[in-house]
Parts: structure tokens; C-alpha cells; sequence
């Protein structure tokens, strides 16, 4: 039996936006920084009887410009509604959310196995926090509100992706643009970015290979994943697992499935019932939000040069690759810094491909995005000219270490390796400083053959 | 007796030392002592409230008592809603409106009975027990804010405050013989009033007089920087036109020309307004009722009955949610019949599959009384009508009629679906059975100014009113 699976994965990402308040209330918004439970708290995201929901419009312009830097269209005319399901983190009973206008829809995000649809990107705010624990041998659950109402986005793809490390690089990407935007410090560890792949498998083989399109008739929901490197392997062992039921002739059971990275399986967390009701209606605490044209304007005009454009525009302007470009930088702000200094050090006739892998490889010591771009430069022509003189230093220390000690040449030539340690120690010795004694033990041993 | 000046009558008094404020106190105390075990009026009540009011004679309420229906959150009164659910509940934040009132120097004097989550139009569903009818204890109040409007009409305080989702406010002032102002949807903030139909609720005042209605008004409109929902419109000084007159005013009378009012006293009542408001100079004209959307005709209540039904429940379903018996001390079984029905109901109609059917089609009906009222005010200044279909009920009357309220509000319910403003003022009086009627004067969104004009020249032309003269 000759079978081939494709797998169709879709992903949900979750992000908290790094606003200074929370989602619908003034409260700091700051959830893993507080020193103490529920301080960070008021009537509205206590969800206490009476309070009302205010949205935070920071945190709407955010959504919109990663939408926008996704390529998205907007709906101008967008709204709340309410979502309701019960459990004890969630005070009103119901989340704030989006349902059917979300603010924005129809994007895209170009990967090197191919372009991933984005579906929607929504607002909405985040949960209270339980905490489990035993207080005087009695086993507790406590709940803490410090996160409650933090506006978290929703970034939903097409189930176009095609592989474990597809949706690696995605999610890698969508982190880059996060940052970029600086909407968000998209900390996984502290839960700032949650990840969930929905995973099936379709069976290809010759017969159906030209047939419809369908999506397989189940999915497998993967949650708690918080690192791009376990959500490969976490992908790859669910992939493994639903090839095996399939084999058998089974369909895989919808669920959620959570990742234990020390055994690299995934295991059931819950099933997930087909007919979830949420019961969504628009919030009628919330009037309908309807971006103007000049808001929409003002946050296109506040917007950063496009990510992908600008590494392009680098790579193209100075010659270093995209790849190590990233390695550079973040935020927005601190390219701008980067795009001011390369332009500065181009306009001076320097090398600034070189200053670009110095920068990557640490090769001299500035810092970044502090320094003023005169001090980076002298620090810059410096290493330039030391490692000039270096050179012919060291080469003539070798000549006349080797020069001064014919019997160790000898030695090492007729094979004893030990005698380029001699040399090396007499090099230095001339020298009177330290240096790479790699690179010294390679020049030695070149001068010799 | 003291405690029977209005609050304008009061303030001016204070302002000429020819009452103190210990006086209006001990008149209030006297009569709440009295009366409001039978009544039951009250919920909780500060007995030494006047210790506080004495600081405040320089502000613009001079420390005048102001009763508070029960949802709004205040800090040193429990505020239940009238629900077990809540039964003790120290709220630690205060409503905006009960924050301006203090603010302005009102005293909040106690938290009135309400329908258990203002569920109702009786006043009998509290699970703290009924309120009875100050003017006549073998009658409902009407409500659900029949609290506030019974410690008016007993005079067991200056003013009140109630709160409107549809009726709650206008019925039973109408059926206590009192003054009631349902404003504009967005005209008076809801932050911090427990909330039930949340794309409807209203709070306002209920009051002796019109004037003191005005008063009221000028201290509790304006825009809320804690609830989105509030206007940027401008606040009026309420009380600067009051007296203008109502000459040339065009207005229409409503509803009572259907089959189900036409004969009933309501109606001739009604009538007789609209020849009061003539002689004042206005045109006053008879709107015809329709079943459809027709132009200069009015859209027939009968279906405001049906979207309110819908809407209020639903929006009721998710305000509730919160209360899941994991905070505020008492579990979900202290919740009522009637909160539970409509819970269910609201769960179903917003459940999927139904929610189109229901829930977002009782909102597209919705628009078209919001579009009818839109063209019936390009011709006319304001709407007249009964507030209330009958005169009060007796005692029991709501029980077994889960659409008690409903039938009740009928005639307010199209206003309240479109968020315009209305003020129900005394039209008659029976004197066999001492119940009420009221005019219900409804206008435009923010006219609260030519509803207020309208009801004072009316109230000032009619002797239904018994405080004007005090």
C-alpha cells in the first residue's frame, strides 16, 4: 500500500498587545510585570455588576497595521460582540470579541514554501488566570484578574499550510512583523504569543490527485506550544500519529491535543464538541466602531516602511543578505536607527557591508541603537586599521620565529605536530600580545609547506 | 409637613432659612417610620442621613434626600438589584449618576424595592417582597421602578431615581400619580447601574414635579467617559426654558385610536390632554395607527412587544452570566422564576440557528419604529399617549402572567426600541379608587426640552399635580 498524506494545517495566533492600558478599561496593562495578584484590576475587567466596556483605540490602530502589513483589507465599519461560554476566568461570563466584522480579513504572508492566506485578524481581550495550589492542605483554586481584559489579537490563516516546517517559518515571520510593528513584545515564555496549528491529513494517491479540493473531514486542534522550535516537532509527531490511525484504516478523533516536548508526543487534552454556541450577538455596550477616513489615513501615514520591503531595499543597497539583516534588529525604531547609520556610512564612502557583518558577528564593540553614528564610525575605521597592522605584525613575528628556530621546523616537517606548539609559543613571545592562535597556527603551518 | 415640599420648593425655602434642612429629615424619618413596613418601600435606609446632608447646604441640592432605585451601585448601601443573587452586596465603586447627585450635594437617602433585576412592571417579583401603592395599598405601584416612585408619592423623599429599559420608569409614575422622565438613550450614563436590557436601559428621574424632573436632568446628563454609549451631545440647562410656553408646538396624539384603547376611559383622558395642550396653542392633531410603515401614520404597538421581548431577553441571558455563583456569595439557585425564564428564553433566541431568526430580526422591526418616530418628528415637535393602558392593577395581578409587563408597557415600548426620550405626568385622577392616570409626552432624540415644556405647561393648566402649589 503506496499511501501519501498532505497535511492541511491551518493556525491560530495569539498575541497581547503591549498597550499601555488594558483592553476596555484604564487599567495598567502589564499582567506578568505586577508584584502582586489582582492589583491591576477595576469594575469593568472584574466584570462587577454595573461596569461598562470602553474600547482602548490604541489597540484598535495596532490591529490595523498588522493587518495592513499583512496585506489585509479593513472593515472600516467593525464592531464587538459578545461571546459567551462559562469558566472561572472569564468574569463576565462572556468574552469581549469580534464575529463577523472583524477589523481586518484577506491577507497574506509569503513564506519560502509558498504564499499562506491570512483569514482575519480580530481584537478581543484576554482572560483572568487560574492558579492551582494548596493553602493549608486544602487544594485551591485561585483566580487572578491582572490579565483580564488585555487586548489580544487573533491572527487566523487558510489551511494552506503544508508542513511542520512551513508553519515554523510562518509563525517565525508573523513574530518578525510583530516585533517590526513593535505592537508587541510577543514573548512566548510569558504567553505574550500563543500558538495552535489545526492539523489533517489528506490521502493523496493517483486516483484522487486530480479530484475536488475538500478538506478532510476532521481536525486535530494543537495548543500550548510555546516555542517555534516545539511547534515543528510538535507538528511532526502529530503528523507521525494521524499517518499510523489512518494506516490502520481509522479517521483520527477531533480534538485538542497538547505537546509534551521531553517525551515529543502530543496527547489529548479534550474533545471538541462539533456544535460549540457561543452565542454571539454585538455588544450593545459598544457602539459600532466606523474608521473615518482620515484615521485610517493617520494610521496608514504611522505605519513603518514594510518589513519585507526594507530587508529587500538593504540587501539591495549594500549587498548583505536578508537573513543576516533580520539578525539586527526588532522594532521599527531600531531600523530606522540602522536605515539612518548605513545611509550615513554609504554617503562617507565606507564599507558598509563590512560594518554590517561586524555588527552581526560582534566584531566591534558598539551600542546599538544608543551610540551617535560618528563614535560608530570611528570605532568602526579603528578595527579596520588594527586588523591591517595585526597582520603584517603577525606575518613577520612568523617569519622570524621561524627563522630563529630551524631544529622545530624540521621536527614538525618530518611529522612530530607537537613542534608547531613551540613555534606558536615563540610567535607570541615577538608578538608581546594575544591574538587568534588559530589563525596563527594556520599561517605558520602554510609558511612551512 | 416638610417632607412635601418639592425639591425646588425645598431649595428655596433652605435658601430663605423659612425651613431647615432638620426639618424636611425628621418629616421624612417620621413618615418612613410609619409607613414603609406596609408600604415596603425601602430596602435599606440611612436613618442618620441627616448628619451628612448638613455639610452640603452649599451645593446646588442643599442636601436634600434623594431616593435610589436598588441597581445602582452605591458605596455604603447593599445593592441587590431586589435579587437573593446580590442579597448583602457591598458594591466598592459608585454609579455615575448617584456620583453626580453626591456630588452636587443630593444625599442618597436608601435603595428602593425594584422587580428582582427590574423584571418586571409590578414591583411584586422582589425578592425582598412587593411594594405597595402609597395611594392605595390594595394596588401595584407599577415598576419595576415602583420603588422610587411610591417613596415620591408617599413623600418619603424629595426626588428619586429610577431606571427605564421600557416602562420601568413612566408606568409606575403613571400609576403612583407622579412625575417620571425616561431621557434619551445615551443622554444619562448607565456605568455603574446593573445592567438588563443594555441597548435600552435609561436611568432617570422620578419626582413631584416636572420642574424638579428638570432639575434632576441638569445634574445627571452628559457624556460618560465610562460608558461608550453616552452622547457628545450638549446638555441643556433644563430648567432655562422650561416656562416658555408651548405656542405653535405641533404635536399628535398616539394609540388611541386601536381597537383595544379606543373605548376606554384612557383614551378620553388622552383626548382631553390634547384639548388642554390646544388651548395652550399648540396643534394638535390625531395620528392614526398602522400596522405597517406608512408615512405620517403611527406603527402599531403590537409588534414593539414582540422586538422588546426578543431583544431584552437576549441582552438579559448574557448580563446575567456573570452572577455563576462563584463570586458575590450566592449561588444560582437564589435566581428567581422570572429571571430564570427569561434566561432561557434569551439563551434560545440567541442560540445558533435561532439567533437570525430572532434575535437579529427583532432588530431589523426595531429599525423601523427608529425610522417611523424619525418621520413622524419631522412633522411634529412631540408624540402624546397614555403612559399605561389601565390604571393601576390590584395587588397579585402580575402572578402567572409571565407577559404581565409587556402588556403593561405596551405603549411606551416603541419609544424605548428607539431610544427617544418621553415623561409621564399625572392626567387624572379616580377619585373613588385615589389611582392615577399619565400622559405619556414623548419627542425626538435630545428634546428633552420640549418634553419638559410640554409636561410643565400641562401640569401647570390641569390640577392633577398635588405638590405645584405646596
Amino acid at each position: 500500500m503506496d499511501k501519501k498524506y498532505q497535511p492541511i494545517i491551518g493556525m491560530e495566533v495569539h498575541v497581547e498587545l503591549k498597550t499601555a492600558s488594558k483592553m476596555f478599561c484604564g487599567c495598567k496593562n502589564d499582567p506578568f510585570g505586577a508584584p502582586k495578584p489582582n492589583i491591576y484590576t477595576c469594575p469593568v475587567c472584574l466584570g462587577l455588576p454595573g461596569a461598562l466596556p470602553v474600547a482602548n483605540k490604541k489597540a484598535i490602530e495596532w490591529t490595523i497595521s498588522l493587518g495592513l502589513a499583512l496585506g489585509c483589507k479593513i472593515n472600516l465599519f467593525s464592531k464587538f460582540d459578545r461571546k459567551h461560554y462559562f469558566y472561572p476566568d472569564l468574569a463576565k461570563g462572556y468574552q469581549i470579541s469580534q464575529y463577523d466584522l472583524p477589523f481586518c480579513y484577506d491577507g497574506e504572508i509569503n513564506t519560502s514554501f509558498g504564499k499562506i492566506r491570512i483569514r482575519r485578524i480580530h481584537l478581543e481581550e484576554d482572560t483572568g488566570k487560574l492558579i492551582h495550589s494548596t493553602i493549608n492542605n486544602k487544594k485551591m483554586t485561585l483566580i487572578d484578574f491582572n490579565r483580564s481584559g488585555v487586548p489580544l489579537i487573533e491572527i487566523v490563516t487558510e489551511p494552506d499550510i503544508k508542513s511542520a516546517s512551513q508553519a515554523k517559518e510562518y509563525a517565525k515571520k508573523l513574530f518578525q512583523i510583530i516585533r517590526y510593528l513593535d505592537i508587541s513584545e510577543a514573548d512566548m515564555e510569558k504567553g505574550q504569543m500563543r500558538l495552535e496549528a489545526n492539523i489533517s491529513l489528506q490521502i493523496q494517491n493517483s486516483k484522487t490527485k486530480n479530484q475536488n479540493n475538500q478538506l478532510p473531514n476532521y481536525k486535530v486542534e494543537l495548543k500550548n506550544i510555546n516555542s517555534f522550535r516545539f511547534l515543528e516537532k510538535a507538528i511532526e509527531a502529530e503528523i507521525k500519529r494521524q499517518e499510523e490511525i489512518i494506516n490502520e484504516g481509522k479517521t483520527p478523533t477531533q480534538e485538542t491535543r497538547g505537546y509534551n516536548a521531553e517525551k515529543n508526543i502530543t496527547y489529548s487534552q479534550r474533545a471538541k464538541e462539533d456544535a460549540s454556541d457561543y452565542r454571539y450577538f454585538p455588544d450593545p455596550d459598544i457602539p459600532p466602531i466606523k474608521i473615518s477616513e482620515s484615521w485610517f489615513e493617520s494610521i496608514k501615514k504611522n505605519m513603518p516602511e514594510n518589513y519585507d520591503y526594507l530587508l529587500s531595499r538593504w540587501e539591495k543597497e549594500y549587498g548583505a543578505q536578508k537573513s543576516t539583516l533580520s539578525l539586527l534588529f526588532e522594532t521599527n525604531t531600531q531600523s530606522k536607527w540602522l536605515d539612518g547609520l548605513f545611509s550615513y556610512f554609504k554617503k562617507q564612502n565606507l564599507d558598509t557591508k563590512k560594518l554590517i557583518n561586524f555588527l552581526v558577528n560582534k566584531k566591534i564593540k558598539v551600542n546599538l541603537f544608543v551610540d551617535n553614528y560618528q563614535k560608530i564610525i570611528s570605532v568602526f575605521n579603528q578595527s579596520i586599521s588594527t586588523s591591517q597592522i595585526d597582520e603584517e605584525e603577525i606575518d613577520k613575528a612568523i617569519s622570524q620565529a621561524i627563522k630563529e628556530n630551524p631544529q622545530a621546523v624540521l621536527d614538525f616537517k618530518s611529522g612530530k605536530k607537537n613542534a608547531i606548539n613551540f613555534l606558536l609559543g615563540q610567535t607570541m613571545k615577538i608578538l608581546g600580545k594575544k591574538t587568534d592562535t588559530k589563525i596563527i597556527i594556520e599561517k605558520i603551518s602554510k609558511k612551512i609547506f | 409637613m416638610k417632607n412635601k415640599l418639592t425639591l425646588k420648593k425645598a431649595i428655596e425655602l433652605i435658601d430663605k432659612k423659612e425651613v431647615s434642612l432638620k426639618e424636611i429629615y425628621d418629616d421624612i424619618l417620621k413618615v418612613y417610620k410609619e409607613k414603609n413596613k406596609e408600604l415596603n418601600i425601602y430596602l435599606s435606609f440611612d436613618e442618620n442621613s441627616f448628619e451628612k446632608a448638613k455639610n452640603e447646604k452649599n451645593k446646588p441640592l442643599r442636601g436634600l434626600p434623594i431616593a435610589i432605585k436598588d441597581n445602582f451601585l452605591t458605596i455604603g448601601f447593599p445593592t441587590t438589584a431586589s435579587s437573593n443573587v446580590l442579597r448583602g452586596y457591598m458594591s466598592h465603586y459608585e454609579s455615575t449618576v448617584t456620583k453626580k447627585i453626591k456630588e452636587a450635594g443630593g444625599i442618597l437617602i436608601g435603595k428602593t424595592n425594584m422587580d428582582a433585576w427590574a423584571h418586571g412592571s409590578s414591583t411584586e417579583t422582589s425578592d425582598f417582597g412587593p411594594t405597595k401603592n402609597p395611594r392605595n395599598p390594595k394596588y401595584l405601584p407599577g415598576g419595576s421602578s415602583g420603588g422610587s416612585a411610591a417613596s415620591i408619592a408617599s413623600n418619603m423623599a424629595i426626588a428619586s431615581l429610577g431606571t427605564e429599559t421600557a416602562g420601568s420608569i413612566r408606568q409606575p409614575a403613571s400609576w403612583c400619580g407622579v412625575v417620571g422622565l425616561k431621557p434619551t438613550y445615551g443622554r444619562v450614563s448607565r456605568y455603574g447601574v446593573i445592567a438588563m436590557g443594555s441597548s435600552l436601559d435609561c436611568p432617570g428621574p422620578i419626582t413631584k414635579t416636572v420642574e424638579d424632573s428638570a432639575i434632576i436632568l441638569n445634574f445627571i446628563a452628559g457624556k460618560d467617559e465610562y460608558d461608550g454609549t453616552t452622547s457628545n451631545v450638549p446638555v441643556l440647562d433644563y430648567t432655562k426654558n422650561l416656562k416658555k410656553g408651548i405656542k405653535n408646538f405641533k404635536i399628535g396624539i398616539c394609540y388611541i385610536d386601536h381597537p383595544d384603547i379606543s373605548s376606554t376611559i384612557v383614551a378620553k383622558k388622552t383626548l382631553e390632554a390634547g384639548k388642554v395642550l390646544e388651548n395652550l396653542g399648540a396643534k394638535v392633531e390625531l395620528i392614526s395607527t398602522s400596522k405597517t410603515l406608512e408615512k405620517n401614520k403611527i406603527l402599531s404597538h403590537e409588534y414593539a412587544i414582540g422586538v422588546y421581548t426578543v431583544v431584552q431577553r437576549g441582552e438579559v441571558s448574557s448580563n446575567l452570566a456573570r452572577y455563576d455563583g462563584i463570586r458575590y456569595g450566592n449561588n444560582r439557585s437564589c435566581f428567581g422564576s422570572e429571571a430564570k425564564n427569561r434566561i432561557i428564553l434569551g439563551t434560545y433566541t440567541l442560540s445558533k440557528g435561532y439567533a437570525d431568526k430572532y434575535y437579529i430580526y427583532a432588530q431589523k422591526v426595531r429599525h423601523l419604529y427608529v425610522k417611523n418616530f424619525k418621520d413622524l418628528f419631522s412633522k411634529y415637535d412631540v408624540l402624546i399617549s397614555p403612559a399605561s393602558p389601565s390604571f393601576a392593577l390590584p395587588s397579585g395581578a402580575s402572578q402567572g402572567n409571565p407577559m404581565f409587563g409587556e402588556l403593561q408597557d405596551m405603549l411606551v415600548e416603541p419609544s424605548a426600541l428607539a431610544g427617544i426620550c418621553g415623561i409621564s405626568v399625572p392626567m387624572y385622577k379616580d377619585e373613588e379608587t385615589n389611582l392615577y392616570l399619565g400622559l405619556n409626552i414623548m419627542s425626538d432624540y435630545f428634546q428633552e426640552e420640549k418634553i419638559l415644556q410640554t409636561a410643565w405647561a400641562y401640569e401647570q393648566k390641569t390640577n392633577w399635580n398635588e405638590w405645584k402649589n405646596i
